[in-house]
Protein backbone atom coordinates (compact mmCIF):
# COMPACT_ATOMS: atom_id res chain seq x y z
CA UNK A 1 0.00 0.00 0.00
CA UNK A 2 1.06 3.20 -0.80
CA UNK A 3 1.85 5.90 2.18
CA UNK A 4 1.69 8.56 -0.55
CA UNK A 5 -0.81 8.68 -3.38
CA UNK A 6 -0.67 12.11 -5.69
CA UNK A 7 -3.38 12.62 -8.41
CA UNK A 8 -3.18 14.97 -11.37
CA UNK A 9 -2.04 17.98 -8.67
CA UNK A 10 -1.72 20.82 -10.36
CA UNK A 11 -0.49 24.55 -8.84
CA UNK A 12 -0.53 28.07 -10.69
CA UNK A 13 1.05 31.28 -9.10
CA UNK A 14 -0.15 34.08 -10.75
CA UNK A 15 1.04 33.27 -14.63
CA UNK A 16 3.24 30.69 -13.89
CA UNK A 17 2.45 27.12 -13.75
CA UNK A 18 4.08 25.20 -10.98
CA UNK A 19 2.41 22.05 -11.24
CA UNK A 20 0.91 21.39 -14.39
CA UNK A 21 -0.73 17.63 -13.15
CA UNK A 22 1.89 15.45 -11.17
CA UNK A 23 0.74 11.68 -10.52
CA UNK A 24 2.82 9.53 -8.56
CA UNK A 25 2.88 7.17 -5.39
CA UNK A 26 5.45 6.66 -2.68
CA UNK A 27 5.41 3.09 -1.38
CA UNK A 28 5.82 2.63 2.47
CA UNK A 29 9.37 2.37 3.96
CA UNK A 30 10.95 3.67 0.76
CA UNK A 31 13.80 6.33 0.49
CA UNK A 32 12.58 8.60 -2.05
CA UNK A 33 14.25 11.12 -4.26
CA UNK A 34 12.90 13.90 -6.26
CA UNK A 35 15.58 15.88 -8.67
CA UNK A 36 14.95 18.24 -11.61
CA UNK A 37 16.17 21.94 -12.77
CA UNK A 38 15.29 25.06 -10.96
CA UNK A 39 11.69 26.19 -11.25
CA UNK A 40 10.94 21.99 -12.29
CA UNK A 41 7.89 22.62 -9.28
CA UNK A 42 10.05 20.00 -6.11
CA UNK A 43 9.24 22.94 -3.33
CA UNK A 44 5.93 23.32 -4.72
CA UNK A 45 5.44 19.89 -4.20
CA UNK A 46 6.44 19.47 -1.19
CA UNK A 47 5.14 22.19 0.44
CA UNK A 48 1.06 20.99 -0.69
CA UNK A 49 2.70 17.61 0.64
CA UNK A 50 3.02 19.23 4.02
CA UNK A 51 -0.21 20.94 4.36
CA UNK A 52 1.83 24.02 4.16
CA UNK A 53 0.06 25.44 0.40
CA UNK A 54 -3.31 24.01 -0.86
CA UNK A 55 -3.19 22.83 -4.63
CA UNK A 56 -5.53 24.19 -7.27
CA UNK A 57 -6.82 20.75 -8.04
CA UNK A 58 -6.00 17.40 -7.99
CA UNK A 59 -6.01 14.57 -5.01
CA UNK A 60 -3.45 13.88 -2.70
CA UNK A 61 -3.59 11.10 0.06
CA UNK A 62 -0.69 10.48 2.48
CA UNK A 63 -1.08 7.24 4.97
CA UNK A 64 -4.97 6.99 3.59
CA UNK A 65 -5.88 10.38 4.87
CA UNK A 66 -7.14 13.25 2.84
CA UNK A 67 -4.44 16.10 3.17
CA UNK A 68 -7.27 18.61 2.97
CA UNK A 69 -9.90 17.00 4.81
CA UNK A 70 -7.21 15.45 7.33
CA UNK A 71 -4.79 18.10 7.59
CA UNK A 72 -4.90 18.08 11.54
CA UNK A 73 -4.29 14.71 11.84
CA UNK A 74 -1.67 14.25 8.90
CA UNK A 75 0.65 17.12 10.41
CA UNK A 76 1.13 14.85 13.60
CA UNK A 77 2.06 12.14 11.27
CA UNK A 78 4.95 13.85 9.24
CA UNK A 79 7.83 15.94 9.30
CA UNK A 80 9.04 18.60 7.17
CA UNK A 81 12.65 20.15 7.30
CA UNK A 82 12.17 23.07 4.60
CA UNK A 83 15.05 24.20 1.94
CA UNK A 84 15.86 27.83 4.73
CA UNK A 85 16.90 26.75 7.95
CA UNK A 86 13.92 27.70 10.41
CA UNK A 87 15.14 27.22 13.73
CA UNK A 88 16.11 30.16 16.18
CA UNK A 89 19.34 31.36 16.42
CA UNK A 90 19.33 32.47 19.43
CA UNK A 91 18.09 29.41 21.50
CA UNK A 92 20.41 26.73 21.91
CA UNK A 93 20.28 23.50 20.57
CA UNK A 94 18.79 22.02 23.25
CA UNK A 95 15.59 24.59 23.38
CA UNK A 96 15.06 24.53 19.68
CA UNK A 97 14.14 20.84 20.67
CA UNK A 98 12.47 21.71 23.52
CA UNK A 99 10.45 24.35 21.44
CA UNK A 100 9.34 22.08 18.90
CA UNK A 101 8.08 19.24 21.31
CA UNK A 102 6.19 21.87 23.13
CA UNK A 103 4.76 22.51 19.93
CA UNK A 104 3.73 19.08 18.91
CA UNK A 105 2.91 18.56 22.51
CA UNK A 106 4.81 15.97 23.64
CA UNK A 107 5.50 16.50 27.64
CA UNK A 108 7.05 14.89 30.60
CA UNK A 109 9.02 11.48 30.19
CA UNK A 110 8.60 11.10 26.71
CA UNK A 111 9.59 14.39 25.67
CA UNK A 112 13.22 13.57 27.80
CA UNK A 113 13.48 10.42 26.18
CA UNK A 114 13.21 11.15 22.60
CA UNK A 115 15.33 14.51 23.04
CA UNK A 116 18.32 11.92 24.39
CA UNK A 117 17.62 9.83 21.50
CA UNK A 118 17.80 12.61 18.96
CA UNK A 119 20.55 14.59 20.23
CA UNK A 120 22.73 10.99 20.77
CA UNK A 121 21.12 10.42 17.24
CA UNK A 122 22.40 13.65 15.47
CA UNK A 123 25.68 13.48 17.31
CA UNK A 124 24.47 16.55 19.13
CA UNK A 125 25.17 16.04 22.63
CA UNK A 126 28.06 17.42 23.32
CA UNK A 127 26.94 20.78 21.63
CA UNK A 128 23.41 21.09 23.68
CA UNK A 129 24.13 24.36 24.90
CA UNK A 130 25.60 25.87 21.84
CA UNK A 131 23.53 28.65 20.41
CA UNK A 132 22.12 27.46 17.25
CA UNK A 133 23.57 30.61 15.27
CA UNK A 134 26.86 29.59 15.90
CA UNK A 135 26.29 26.05 14.92
CA UNK A 136 28.29 24.84 11.46
CA UNK A 137 25.99 24.81 8.66
CA UNK A 138 26.38 20.83 8.64
CA UNK A 139 25.36 20.74 12.41
CA UNK A 140 22.39 22.96 11.83
CA UNK A 141 21.11 20.89 9.10
CA UNK A 142 21.36 18.16 12.05
CA UNK A 143 19.52 19.90 13.99
CA UNK A 144 16.82 21.00 12.01
CA UNK A 145 16.66 17.19 11.43
CA UNK A 146 16.52 16.18 15.01
CA UNK A 147 13.42 18.79 15.25
CA UNK A 148 11.65 17.28 12.46
CA UNK A 149 11.78 13.99 14.63
CA UNK A 150 10.91 15.07 17.75
CA UNK A 151 6.82 14.06 17.21
CA UNK A 152 8.52 10.58 15.78
CA UNK A 153 6.74 11.11 12.12
CA UNK A 154 6.04 7.92 9.84
CA UNK A 155 6.93 10.19 6.75
CA UNK A 156 10.07 12.45 6.44
CA UNK A 157 9.85 15.02 3.91
CA UNK A 158 13.68 16.53 3.10
CA UNK A 159 13.53 19.87 0.90
CA UNK A 160 17.59 20.07 -0.24
CA UNK A 161 18.73 19.63 3.45
CA UNK A 162 22.19 19.03 2.10
CA UNK A 163 22.79 21.94 -0.16
CA UNK A 164 25.96 24.51 1.18
CA UNK A 165 26.98 21.90 2.98
CA UNK A 166 30.62 19.98 2.88
CA UNK A 167 31.08 16.45 1.45
CA UNK A 168 32.20 14.85 4.94
CA UNK A 169 29.22 16.64 6.85
CA UNK A 170 26.82 15.62 3.58
CA UNK A 171 28.18 12.26 3.61
CA UNK A 172 27.34 11.86 7.30
CA UNK A 173 23.45 13.37 7.03
CA UNK A 174 23.13 11.00 4.41
CA UNK A 175 24.14 8.11 6.79
CA UNK A 176 21.20 9.53 9.41
CA UNK A 177 18.94 9.53 6.81
CA UNK A 178 19.46 5.92 5.64
CA UNK A 179 19.00 4.79 9.34
CA UNK A 180 15.54 6.05 9.77
CA UNK A 181 14.95 4.43 6.18
CA UNK A 182 16.03 1.30 7.87
CA UNK A 183 13.87 1.97 11.09
CA UNK A 184 11.16 1.73 9.18
CA UNK A 185 10.68 6.40 7.94
CA UNK A 186 9.56 7.06 4.83
CA UNK A 187 11.93 9.72 3.31
CA UNK A 188 11.01 12.13 0.53
CA UNK A 189 14.14 13.86 -0.57
CA UNK A 190 15.20 16.41 -3.14
CA UNK A 191 18.53 17.11 -3.54
CA UNK A 192 20.87 19.19 -6.27
CA UNK A 193 23.31 16.92 -5.70
CA UNK A 194 23.57 13.96 -8.15
CA UNK A 195 25.86 11.38 -6.56
CA UNK A 196 23.04 11.65 -3.52
CA UNK A 197 19.97 11.18 -5.63
CA UNK A 198 21.80 8.23 -6.76
CA UNK A 199 21.76 6.68 -3.38
CA UNK A 200 17.89 6.36 -3.11
CA UNK A 201 16.00 3.47 -3.37
CA UNK A 202 13.95 5.27 -6.09
CA UNK A 203 13.52 8.81 -7.92
CA UNK A 204 11.11 11.07 -9.31
CA UNK A 205 12.30 12.87 -12.04
CA UNK A 206 10.54 16.08 -12.43
CA UNK A 207 10.55 19.42 -15.24
CA UNK A 208 8.87 22.17 -15.53
CA UNK A 209 5.74 20.90 -13.38
CA UNK A 210 6.21 17.66 -14.59
CA UNK A 211 6.81 13.94 -13.99
CA UNK A 212 9.60 13.34 -16.53
CA UNK A 213 10.53 9.71 -14.98
CA UNK A 214 10.17 7.59 -12.00
CA UNK A 215 12.04 4.58 -11.25
CA UNK A 216 15.02 2.85 -9.10
CA UNK A 217 18.13 4.74 -10.02
CA UNK A 218 19.36 1.86 -12.30
CA UNK A 219 15.65 1.44 -13.85
CA UNK A 220 16.33 5.12 -14.78
CA UNK A 221 20.24 4.75 -16.24
CA UNK A 222 18.86 1.46 -18.04
CA UNK A 223 16.92 3.68 -20.18
CA UNK A 224 19.77 6.20 -20.81
CA UNK A 225 19.19 7.01 -25.13
CA UNK A 226 22.66 6.65 -26.44
CA UNK A 227 26.04 4.98 -26.18
CA UNK A 228 28.49 7.19 -23.28
CA UNK A 229 31.83 7.18 -23.96
CA UNK A 230 34.51 9.03 -21.25
CA UNK A 231 37.33 11.26 -23.09
CA UNK A 232 40.21 11.62 -20.81
CA UNK A 233 44.05 11.64 -20.04
CA UNK A 234 46.16 9.61 -17.92
CA UNK A 235 47.94 12.26 -16.56
CA UNK A 236 45.70 15.53 -16.29
CA UNK A 237 42.31 16.66 -16.48
CA UNK A 238 40.76 17.42 -19.64
CA UNK A 239 38.00 19.81 -20.93
CA UNK A 240 36.15 20.84 -23.70
CA UNK A 241 35.11 23.90 -24.87
CA UNK A 242 31.63 24.91 -25.51
CA UNK A 243 32.27 26.09 -28.56
CA UNK A 244 33.29 22.75 -30.34
CA UNK A 245 31.34 22.05 -33.13
CA UNK A 246 30.86 18.28 -32.54
CA UNK A 247 30.57 15.88 -35.03
CA UNK A 248 26.84 14.65 -36.37
CA UNK A 249 27.12 11.53 -33.99
CA UNK A 250 27.49 13.30 -30.97
CA UNK A 251 24.44 14.46 -28.85
CA UNK A 252 26.21 15.77 -26.34
CA UNK A 253 29.46 16.41 -24.33
CA UNK A 254 30.11 17.96 -21.12
CA UNK A 255 33.02 17.58 -18.83
CA UNK A 256 32.76 15.57 -15.62
CA UNK A 257 34.89 14.40 -12.70
CA UNK A 258 37.78 15.40 -14.48
CA UNK A 259 37.17 13.79 -17.81
CA UNK A 260 34.70 14.12 -20.88
CA UNK A 261 31.65 12.49 -21.53
CA UNK A 262 30.79 11.99 -24.86
CA UNK A 263 27.03 11.16 -25.64
CA UNK A 264 26.83 8.85 -28.67
CA UNK A 265 24.14 8.16 -31.06
CA UNK A 266 22.92 4.45 -30.05
CA UNK A 267 24.54 1.72 -32.38
CA UNK A 268 26.20 4.34 -33.56
CA UNK A 269 29.49 2.42 -35.17
CA UNK A 270 32.58 3.82 -33.23
CA UNK A 271 35.31 3.32 -35.36
CA UNK A 272 39.25 4.49 -34.89
CA UNK A 273 38.37 7.30 -37.43
CA UNK A 274 36.33 8.42 -35.16
CA UNK A 275 37.89 8.12 -32.07
CA UNK A 276 40.97 10.07 -33.91
CA UNK A 277 38.51 12.71 -34.30
CA UNK A 278 37.05 13.20 -31.43
CA UNK A 279 41.01 13.30 -29.70
CA UNK A 280 41.10 16.28 -31.57
CA UNK A 281 38.48 18.13 -30.59
CA UNK A 282 39.55 17.48 -26.94
CA UNK A 283 42.72 18.91 -26.00
CA UNK A 284 45.34 16.79 -24.69
CA UNK A 285 42.83 13.48 -24.13
CA UNK A 286 44.02 10.20 -25.16
CA UNK A 287 41.75 7.45 -23.83
CA UNK A 288 38.16 7.07 -25.05
CA UNK A 289 36.61 4.02 -23.12
CA UNK A 290 32.95 3.29 -22.81
CA UNK A 291 31.42 4.69 -19.96
CA UNK A 292 28.43 3.16 -17.93
CA UNK A 293 25.81 6.28 -17.28
CA UNK A 294 25.11 7.55 -14.10
CA UNK A 295 21.95 9.75 -12.58
CA UNK A 296 24.27 12.96 -13.39
CA UNK A 297 24.71 11.83 -17.50
CA UNK A 298 20.92 10.83 -17.65
CA UNK A 299 19.83 14.06 -16.07
CA UNK A 300 21.96 16.16 -18.53
CA UNK A 301 20.35 13.96 -21.22
CA UNK A 302 16.93 14.55 -20.18
CA UNK A 303 17.18 18.38 -19.95
CA UNK A 304 18.38 18.62 -23.28
CA UNK A 305 15.90 16.29 -24.65
CA UNK A 306 12.83 18.51 -22.70
CA UNK A 307 14.18 22.15 -23.23
CA UNK A 308 16.11 23.94 -19.85
CA UNK A 309 14.07 26.41 -19.53
CA UNK A 310 16.50 28.85 -18.72
CA UNK A 311 17.95 29.25 -21.61
CA UNK A 312 14.78 29.61 -23.83
CA UNK A 313 12.90 31.88 -21.57
CA UNK B 1 52.95 40.68 -9.22
CA UNK B 2 50.39 37.72 -8.42
CA UNK B 3 46.85 38.69 -8.35
CA UNK B 4 46.74 37.27 -5.06
CA UNK B 5 49.55 36.80 -2.81
CA UNK B 6 48.95 35.60 1.10
CA UNK B 7 51.92 34.85 3.70
CA UNK B 8 51.06 33.39 7.27
CA UNK B 9 47.39 35.02 7.06
CA UNK B 10 45.70 34.99 10.66
CA UNK B 11 42.30 36.05 11.53
CA UNK B 12 41.86 35.13 15.19
CA UNK B 13 38.07 35.90 17.09
CA UNK B 14 39.61 36.73 21.36
CA UNK B 15 40.80 33.38 21.57
CA UNK B 16 39.70 31.31 18.75
CA UNK B 17 41.62 31.61 15.33
CA UNK B 18 39.41 31.18 12.22
CA UNK B 19 42.29 31.79 10.16
CA UNK B 20 45.73 30.04 11.07
CA UNK B 21 48.19 31.16 9.05
CA UNK B 22 47.44 30.45 5.54
CA UNK B 23 49.85 31.69 2.57
CA UNK B 24 48.24 31.19 -0.54
CA UNK B 25 49.62 32.49 -4.42
CA UNK B 26 47.58 32.89 -7.70
CA UNK B 27 48.22 33.06 -11.22
CA UNK B 28 46.79 35.32 -13.18
CA UNK B 29 43.73 34.25 -15.31
CA UNK B 30 44.18 31.07 -12.87
CA UNK B 31 40.64 29.59 -11.47
CA UNK B 32 41.50 28.69 -7.71
CA UNK B 33 39.27 27.00 -5.81
CA UNK B 34 39.06 27.27 -2.22
CA UNK B 35 37.36 24.41 -0.34
CA UNK B 36 36.94 23.42 3.18
CA UNK B 37 34.53 22.44 5.67
CA UNK B 38 31.66 24.57 6.71
CA UNK B 39 33.08 26.47 9.28
CA UNK B 40 36.96 25.91 8.36
CA UNK B 41 37.39 29.56 8.03
CA UNK B 42 36.98 30.29 3.94
CA UNK B 43 34.37 33.04 3.97
CA UNK B 44 36.68 34.85 7.03
CA UNK B 45 39.61 34.67 4.77
CA UNK B 46 37.56 35.95 1.66
CA UNK B 47 36.40 38.47 3.69
CA UNK B 48 39.92 39.33 4.30
CA UNK B 49 41.35 39.65 0.74
CA UNK B 50 38.25 41.67 -0.31
CA UNK B 51 39.33 44.76 2.22
CA UNK B 52 36.30 43.87 4.60
CA UNK B 53 38.24 42.62 7.64
CA UNK B 54 41.22 43.40 9.26
CA UNK B 55 43.54 40.81 9.57
CA UNK B 56 44.92 40.26 13.08
CA UNK B 57 48.62 38.52 11.56
CA UNK B 58 50.63 37.74 8.08
CA UNK B 59 49.98 39.59 5.44
CA UNK B 60 48.97 39.86 1.61
CA UNK B 61 48.17 41.70 -1.61
CA UNK B 62 45.68 41.68 -3.53
CA UNK B 63 45.91 42.82 -7.64
CA UNK B 64 49.49 44.32 -5.86
CA UNK B 65 48.16 46.18 -2.49
CA UNK B 66 48.75 45.95 0.95
CA UNK B 67 45.30 44.07 2.13
CA UNK B 68 45.91 46.18 5.85
CA UNK B 69 46.78 49.62 4.60
CA UNK B 70 45.08 49.63 0.97
CA UNK B 71 41.77 48.07 1.06
CA UNK B 72 40.04 50.89 -0.69
CA UNK B 73 42.38 50.44 -3.73
CA UNK B 74 41.63 46.52 -3.76
CA UNK B 75 38.07 46.98 -3.49
CA UNK B 76 37.56 49.03 -7.33
CA UNK B 77 40.16 46.17 -9.10
CA UNK B 78 38.07 42.81 -7.48
CA UNK B 79 34.51 41.89 -8.29
CA UNK B 80 32.34 39.69 -5.38
CA UNK B 81 29.48 37.51 -5.98
CA UNK B 82 27.93 35.36 -3.18
CA UNK B 83 25.47 32.62 -3.14
CA UNK B 84 23.20 35.23 -1.15
CA UNK B 85 23.45 37.68 -3.79
CA UNK B 86 22.43 40.95 -3.50
CA UNK B 87 20.25 42.04 -6.08
CA UNK B 88 17.29 44.16 -5.87
CA UNK B 89 13.76 42.07 -6.83
CA UNK B 90 11.36 44.99 -7.37
CA UNK B 91 13.20 46.92 -9.90
CA UNK B 92 13.92 45.49 -13.92
CA UNK B 93 18.01 43.51 -14.76
CA UNK B 94 18.78 47.02 -16.25
CA UNK B 95 18.13 49.18 -13.41
CA UNK B 96 20.17 46.55 -11.34
CA UNK B 97 22.75 46.72 -13.70
CA UNK B 98 23.06 50.34 -13.80
CA UNK B 99 22.78 50.84 -10.12
CA UNK B 100 26.12 48.35 -10.04
CA UNK B 101 27.62 50.23 -12.48
CA UNK B 102 27.23 53.26 -10.84
CA UNK B 103 28.38 52.26 -7.95
CA UNK B 104 31.80 51.10 -9.03
CA UNK B 105 31.72 54.61 -10.90
CA UNK B 106 30.78 53.73 -14.24
CA UNK B 107 28.45 55.91 -15.57
CA UNK B 108 27.10 57.49 -19.15
CA UNK B 109 28.26 56.19 -22.13
CA UNK B 110 31.07 54.17 -20.25
CA UNK B 111 28.16 52.21 -18.39
CA UNK B 112 26.19 51.83 -21.40
CA UNK B 113 28.35 49.72 -23.14
CA UNK B 114 29.61 47.43 -20.10
CA UNK B 115 26.17 46.54 -20.09
CA UNK B 116 26.06 45.70 -23.40
CA UNK B 117 29.24 44.26 -23.52
CA UNK B 118 28.18 41.45 -20.50
CA UNK B 119 24.29 40.61 -21.44
CA UNK B 120 25.99 39.98 -24.69
CA UNK B 121 28.64 37.77 -22.97
CA UNK B 122 25.96 36.30 -20.66
CA UNK B 123 23.34 35.91 -23.44
CA UNK B 124 21.01 37.94 -21.38
CA UNK B 125 20.12 40.82 -23.97
CA UNK B 126 16.16 39.57 -24.35
CA UNK B 127 15.94 40.23 -21.01
CA UNK B 128 16.83 43.43 -19.76
CA UNK B 129 13.28 45.26 -19.00
CA UNK B 130 12.09 42.02 -17.10
CA UNK B 131 11.44 42.63 -13.64
CA UNK B 132 14.41 40.85 -11.61
CA UNK B 133 12.80 38.60 -9.27
CA UNK B 134 10.74 37.27 -11.97
CA UNK B 135 13.27 35.24 -13.45
CA UNK B 136 14.46 31.67 -12.86
CA UNK B 137 17.12 31.26 -10.39
CA UNK B 138 19.89 30.45 -12.86
CA UNK B 139 19.39 33.75 -14.50
CA UNK B 140 19.47 35.51 -11.26
CA UNK B 141 22.55 34.16 -10.64
CA UNK B 142 23.86 35.02 -14.09
CA UNK B 143 22.89 38.94 -13.83
CA UNK B 144 24.57 38.54 -10.32
CA UNK B 145 27.99 37.65 -12.23
CA UNK B 146 27.22 40.36 -14.70
CA UNK B 147 26.94 43.00 -12.00
CA UNK B 148 30.18 41.80 -10.26
CA UNK B 149 31.63 42.33 -13.73
CA UNK B 150 31.06 45.42 -15.05
CA UNK B 151 33.91 47.54 -13.91
CA UNK B 152 36.23 45.05 -15.42
CA UNK B 153 37.89 43.39 -11.88
CA UNK B 154 40.78 41.98 -12.27
CA UNK B 155 40.11 39.70 -9.57
CA UNK B 156 36.60 37.93 -9.12
CA UNK B 157 35.74 36.33 -5.63
CA UNK B 158 33.10 34.15 -5.97
CA UNK B 159 31.59 32.76 -2.74
CA UNK B 160 29.29 29.44 -3.00
CA UNK B 161 27.79 30.99 -6.32
CA UNK B 162 26.17 27.95 -6.87
CA UNK B 163 24.91 26.17 -3.69
CA UNK B 164 21.14 25.35 -4.63
CA UNK B 165 21.47 25.39 -8.48
CA UNK B 166 20.43 22.51 -10.66
CA UNK B 167 23.51 20.70 -12.49
CA UNK B 168 22.80 22.21 -15.74
CA UNK B 169 22.79 25.60 -14.98
CA UNK B 170 25.54 25.22 -13.49
CA UNK B 171 27.44 23.80 -16.18
CA UNK B 172 26.23 26.96 -17.64
CA UNK B 173 27.32 29.34 -14.95
CA UNK B 174 30.91 27.60 -15.52
CA UNK B 175 31.33 27.88 -19.23
CA UNK B 176 31.16 31.64 -18.31
CA UNK B 177 33.65 31.49 -15.87
CA UNK B 178 36.01 29.59 -17.94
CA UNK B 179 35.56 31.89 -20.78
CA UNK B 180 36.27 35.12 -17.97
CA UNK B 181 39.53 33.29 -16.82
CA UNK B 182 41.09 32.68 -20.40
CA UNK B 183 40.69 36.59 -21.10
CA UNK B 184 42.99 36.98 -18.07
CA UNK B 185 40.36 37.37 -14.99
CA UNK B 186 41.81 35.52 -11.90
CA UNK B 187 38.82 33.79 -10.03
CA UNK B 188 38.80 32.94 -6.47
CA UNK B 189 36.08 30.31 -5.54
CA UNK B 190 34.46 28.70 -3.30
CA UNK B 191 31.95 26.04 -3.59
CA UNK B 192 30.81 22.10 -1.75
CA UNK B 193 30.14 21.00 -5.23
CA UNK B 194 33.04 18.55 -6.20
CA UNK B 195 32.04 18.10 -9.66
CA UNK B 196 32.71 22.20 -10.07
CA UNK B 197 36.20 22.01 -8.15
CA UNK B 198 37.05 19.96 -11.15
CA UNK B 199 37.36 22.83 -13.29
CA UNK B 200 39.38 24.56 -11.13
CA UNK B 201 43.28 24.79 -12.41
CA UNK B 202 44.32 24.39 -8.36
CA UNK B 203 42.36 23.53 -5.55
CA UNK B 204 43.15 24.53 -1.92
CA UNK B 205 41.68 22.26 1.21
CA UNK B 206 41.06 24.24 4.13
CA UNK B 207 40.74 22.43 7.57
CA UNK B 208 39.89 24.27 10.74
CA UNK B 209 41.74 27.73 9.27
CA UNK B 210 44.59 26.22 8.13
CA UNK B 211 45.30 24.49 4.63
CA UNK B 212 45.60 21.00 4.70
CA UNK B 213 46.59 20.88 0.99
CA UNK B 214 46.76 22.79 -2.78
CA UNK B 215 47.10 20.84 -5.63
CA UNK B 216 45.65 20.74 -9.50
CA UNK B 217 41.83 18.35 -8.58
CA UNK B 218 43.98 15.37 -10.52
CA UNK B 219 47.21 15.30 -8.13
CA UNK B 220 44.92 15.34 -5.37
CA UNK B 221 43.16 12.18 -6.50
CA UNK B 222 46.27 10.34 -7.58
CA UNK B 223 47.64 11.53 -4.34
CA UNK B 224 44.77 10.08 -2.21
CA UNK B 225 44.35 6.84 -4.57
CA UNK B 226 41.01 8.32 -4.89
CA UNK B 227 38.50 7.62 -7.95
CA UNK B 228 36.68 11.09 -7.44
CA UNK B 229 37.33 14.31 -5.98
CA UNK B 230 34.39 14.29 -3.02
CA UNK B 231 36.38 10.60 -2.04
CA UNK B 232 39.62 13.14 -1.93
CA UNK B 233 38.36 15.43 -0.14
CA UNK B 234 36.61 13.41 2.47
CA UNK B 235 39.70 11.46 3.01
CA UNK B 236 42.25 15.16 3.18
CA UNK B 237 39.38 16.88 5.86
CA UNK B 238 38.36 13.28 7.64
CA UNK B 239 41.82 12.85 9.70
CA UNK B 240 42.24 16.12 10.69
CA UNK B 241 38.75 16.82 12.01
Amino acid sequence: MPIVDVRDLRKNYSVEQALAGVTFSVETGTFFGIIGADGAGKTTLMRILVTLLNADSGEVHILNYNIVNDMQILRSKIGYMPQRFSLYGDLSVKENLTFFADVFNISGKDRKERMAKLLRFSRLEQFQKRRASNLSGGMKQKLALSCALIHSPKLLILDEPTTGVDPVSRREFWDILKELRNDGVTLIVSTPYMNEAAMCDELLIMHNGRVLKKGTPAELVGDYPCDLYRVASDNKTVTCSNRITMPDSVVQMYPSGGAVHVAVRKGFPVDAGWKNHLLTLINGAEIIEKLQPDIQDLFFMLIAENGNQKNNS
Amino acid sequence: MKPIETNALTKKFGYYTAVDKISVSVEKGEIFGFLGANGAGKTTAIRMLCGLLVPSGGSGTVAGFDIMRQSDKIRSRIGYMSQKFSLYSDIDVIDNLKLYGSIYGLHGYLLNNRIKEMSGFLEMGSLLQRKTGDLPWGWQQRLSLACANLHKPQILFLDEPTGSVDPVSRRIFWDFIIELASGGTTIFITTHHMDEAEYCHRISIMVNGRIADVDTPFALKKKTGSDSLQDAFIKIVEPQN
